[in-house]
């Protein structure tokens, strides 16, 4: 890991010694990683090398899985989340995630963005819930094709729409951290544009990380990218120098297509 | 371009004769499995449909009840309900006379009628007075009898014109057209019946001797007197027989105006005339003898009908007294039939007539209420903790075999642990719902866990991340997300829980729920019954009035679990709602 020329903004993430097994077989071995606040950072590599298990790792969905350990140090502004002090449930209502599948709740529109809202108690009444629901819309550009629907079903939507649905759910609950797995993967490529639109715009306000299999997307909107490699973290740097000037063999062979 | 229409069509193997073969096959499979489907569905709406008829077509019965109009005394602080009855019994028809006779018209009134009247009372709606007409409520048998059970009456227009002459205590009664032949036919019917009868006997005397014969030659001594002797009894006995069939058919084929009996074997003949009924004892073709069952009021030639009763007297409760009783009456309009709704406002009795189902359908609401107070969250409880919570380990395994095995263990054998644990050892009410309702909840219980582990397990693993992702905890996850979902699939599996609860009866007969109850269950710790153990009852009754009860209680139960379905598929339909 080498340190970026440009001025370091703030560190949300510092992982140190991050290993991942699943029961027996180890899925990320002995990762470091530095995340910035206030942009996008993309995880990219081949399927299977461990960019979800270590995205997981972040928020604490790992702990959903039974057969899932995870040891290291993972800090959130300096905090341990691993600490036994720390509620997971807490922690991912400052980290939120966007997955893979659009999966909104079978419940209106208006109800799946106030959900978190609601359990958090973020809004004191109606009207404050109202905003919310709208302002988390507009920051996922939603707003205007669904303000007049509000009260029908979130699984009624498009693709696209539905997964811009999951980014103002996720919105909502005001998280610090946007998690994002291959967010665009189960999109066409009109709704992708959309949606990466969306990152980038994002990517000012809060820390986004994001898993892709595209590299051209990793390249449009993040301004760091990390390339995993069997668990491994082979390199992370600022995009371009990951695109232009790859160090390690594996990387340059990813990147110019000859694997992955 | 060329090349391509002079080239020769491609043979795939999905062309060509046997791939064309093998298509007719699978056609032919798949036709085949839809023809075997639609039978089966077919047989399952016949068989449906026949039960349905079956039950419904004798629960319409219970649909009317029938009463008696007759004067009765009730002075203003009467209590001896009974003697009033009786006393109005004996007024309305004093011509009773003697024992038999006086039981018979008692016979006539249903002990509900003075349960009616003491009802009445207590309600100050009752009328105090004398000579004051009331109705009373009839007998099950009368009832039985007024709705054609024990035969059809039918009354017919005579030919001739009759001559009454008292002759002590009978009537001799003389038509002018041989109107009394039916009457007769069947006595002789009856008599060549009989003789027939004793010729079969005879004819078995005969084979025996022929046996006996064939086997002297080879016997000797005293067991061939022995055997002589025997043979000359069956003689005897043959000729004794044939010259009684003798003189049966020469009774029958007698021309003369000889007068035959009729017996209490042979269908009931009547005459109406003179305001009385005469019951026929002896008939010709033009003469009959009568014994006034209703008083006639004198000999005086008129109108006259005759009535005919197919079922012989010996094979119905109803005796021929009653029958002119009632007759008559019913000529006099009354006898009235009015709707029943006493079937659904009384509960069980000995007597059928005032036997109703209330008190068995609120034992099985409490039962019900309970079974599902207790299986209902129990059961979604234990499936989410399963589900949701539980680590999967050998414990966990060990629970979800031993639920499995459950719902496979036999009711009769739930209602022995109830016996055993809730009665003996917790000691709750014994017949009570709630000891029925804690047992039906045992054996609801897997069938409510299993339906609801596969149905929670069904919901998207997706809704679980994006609720967790958003932090929510698990509980809130579980309660706001996964269990909503799982709800149509939970009430699915609960109303069959539910169902066969509501239809089980071995288990309730161990815990007492089969004892005979009259009262009505205040609540869940009362005596009660429930509704499959009334049918099971009134099933076992002796009362052939207690037949159409049986399949009323049949459909109220029916009945009782169509909205105990609807309502699980409103609510289904309330959580199905997807949006
Ligand atoms: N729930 C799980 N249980 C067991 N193994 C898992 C699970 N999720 C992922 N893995 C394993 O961990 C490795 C990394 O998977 P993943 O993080 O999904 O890769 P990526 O997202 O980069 O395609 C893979 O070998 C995969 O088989
Ligand atoms: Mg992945």
């Amino acid at each position: 890991m080498t340190e970026s020329s440009s001025p370091l903004p703030h560190a949300k993430f510092r992982c140190r010694g991050v290993n991942v097994h699943y029961g027996m077989a180890q899925a990320i071995k002995d990762n470091d990683i530095d995340i910035y606040d206030k942009s996008v950072t993309s995880f990219i590599g081949p399927s299977g090398c461990g960019k979800s298990t270590f995205l997981r790792c972040l928020n604490r969905m790992n702990d959903t899985i039974d057969i899932c350990r995870v040891t290291g140090d993972i800090r959130l502004d300096g905090v341990d989340i691993y600490d036994t002090e720390i509620d997971p449930v807490q922690l991912r209502a400052r980290v939120g995630m966007v997955f893979q599948k659009p999966n909104p709740f079978p419940k209106s529109i208006f109800d799946n963005v106030a959900y978190g809202p609601r359990i958090h108690g973020l809004a004191s009444n109606r009207a404050d819930l109202d905003a919310l629901v709208e302002s988390s819309l507009r920051s996922a550009g939603l707003w205007d094709e669904v303000k007049d629907r509000l009260s029908s079903a979130g699984t009624g939507l498009s693709g696209g729409q539905q997964q811009r649905l999951c980014i103002a759910r996720a919105i909502a609950t005001q998280p610090e951290v946007l998690l994002m797995d291959e967010p665009c993967s189960a999109l066409d490529p009109i709704a992708t544009e959309i949606v990466e639109e969306l990152i980038t715009n994002l990517g000012e306000t809060y820390c986004v990380v994001i898993v892709t299999h595209s590299m051209q997307q990793a390249n449009r909107i993040s301004e760091r990218t990390a390339f995993f490699h069997l668990g491994e973290l082979v390199e992370y740097e600022t995009t371009h120098d990951i695109f232009n000037t790859p160090k390690d063999e594996r990387t340059i062979g990813y990147v110019s297509g000859r694997f992955g | 371009m060329m090349s391509e229409t002079t080239m020769p069509p491609a043979v795939s193997v999905h062309t060509g004769e046997a791939a064309k073969k093998r298509m007719k096959k699978r056609h032919n499979a798949e036709k085949r499995l839809r023809a075997y489907g639609i039978i089966a569905i077919s047989l399952a709406a016949l068989a449906l449909v026949a039960l349905l008829y079956n039950v419904f077509a004798r629960a319409v019965s219970v649909r009317t009840e029938h009463y008696i109009t007759v004067a009765a005394d009730i002075s203003k602080d009467e209590n001896d309900f009974l003697k009033v009855v009786k006393t109005a019994a004996r007024e309305a028809f004093p011509f009773a006379s003697g024992r038999t006779q006086k039981r018979e018209v008692y016979g006539l009134f249903s002990d509900g009628a003075a349960d009616d009247m003491r009802d009445a009372a207590e309600a100050g709606t009752l009328e105090a007075g004398s000579g004051i007409q009331r109705r009373f409520l009839l007998s099950d048998s009368v009832d039985l009898y007024l709705r054609g059970v024990f035969g059809t009456l039918e009354e017919r227009e005579p030919e001739g014109a009759l001559t009454l002459s008292e002759d002590g205590k009978t009537v001799l009664l003389q038509s002018t057209a041989a109107d009394f032949n039916d009457a007769l036919g069947l006595v002789k019917a009856g008599l060549a019946q009989q003789s027939e009868r004793l010729r079969r006997e005879a004819e078995r005397q005969s084979a025996g001797i022929e046996t006996l014969t064939a086997r002297l030659p080879s016997l000797e001594g005293p067991e061939l007197d022995d055997t002589k002797a025997q043979i000359e009894g069956f003689k005897a006995k043959r000729a004794q027989l044939s010259g009684q069939a003798d003189a049966l058919d020469a009774t029958i084929m007698a021309q003369g105006g000889e007068r035959l009996k009729l017996t209490n074997r042979m269908p009931s003949f009547f005459v109406r005339s003179n305001d009385g009924i005469l019951k026929l004892t002896e008939v010709s073709s033009t003469t009959a003898l009568g014994k006034p069952l209703i008083p006639l009021s004198g000999t005086a030639a008129g109108a006259w009908s005759l009535l005919s009763l197919d079922r012989p007297e010996i094979g119905r409760p109803v005796k021929d007294f009653q029958v002119a009783l009632v007759e008559d009456l019913r000529a006099k309009d009354r006898i009235e039939e009015v709707t029943n709704w006493r079937f659904f406002t009384s509960s069980d009795s000995t007597q059928p007539e005032i036997a109703g189902i209330y008190g068995a359908l609120i034992g099985s609401m409490w039962t019900m209420l309970v079974t599902f107070s207790l299986a209902f969250p129990i059961g979604v409880m234990a499936a989410i903790y399963l589900e949701e919570f539980a680590p999967r380990n050998r414990w966990t395994d060990f629970i979800e075999v031993n639920i499995n095995n459950l719902a496979a263990v036999p009711s009769i054998v739930f209602g022995l642990l109830g016996l055993a644990v809730f009665l003996h050892f917790f000691g709750v009410p014994r017949s009570s719902p709630l000891a029925g309702g804690l047992v039906l909840a045992l054996m609801t219980l897997p069938t409510i866990i299993i339906a609801s582990r596969a149905s929670i397990r069904a919901v998207p693993p997706s809704i679980r991340s994006a609720a967790l992702g958003l932090g929510a905890s698990k509980v809130q996850t579980t309660f706001h997300h996964v269990l909503p979902l799982a709800m149509p699939g939970i009430l699915t599996g609960t109303i069959i829980g539910m169902a066969q609860a509501l239809g089980e009866t071995a288990p309730l007969l161990m815990i007492g729920m089969v004892a005979f109850i009259t009262a009505v269950p205040e609540g869940i710790t009362d005596s009660a019954t429930v509704l499959p153990v009334q049918v099971f009852n009134w099933a076992n009754a002796s009362e052939r009035a207690f037949d159409m009860r049986t399949a009323a209680a049949i459909a109220v139960l029916l009945g009782f679990l169509v909205v105990m379905n609807m309502i699980a598929i409103i609510l289904r339909k309330r959580f199905e709602r997807r949006w």
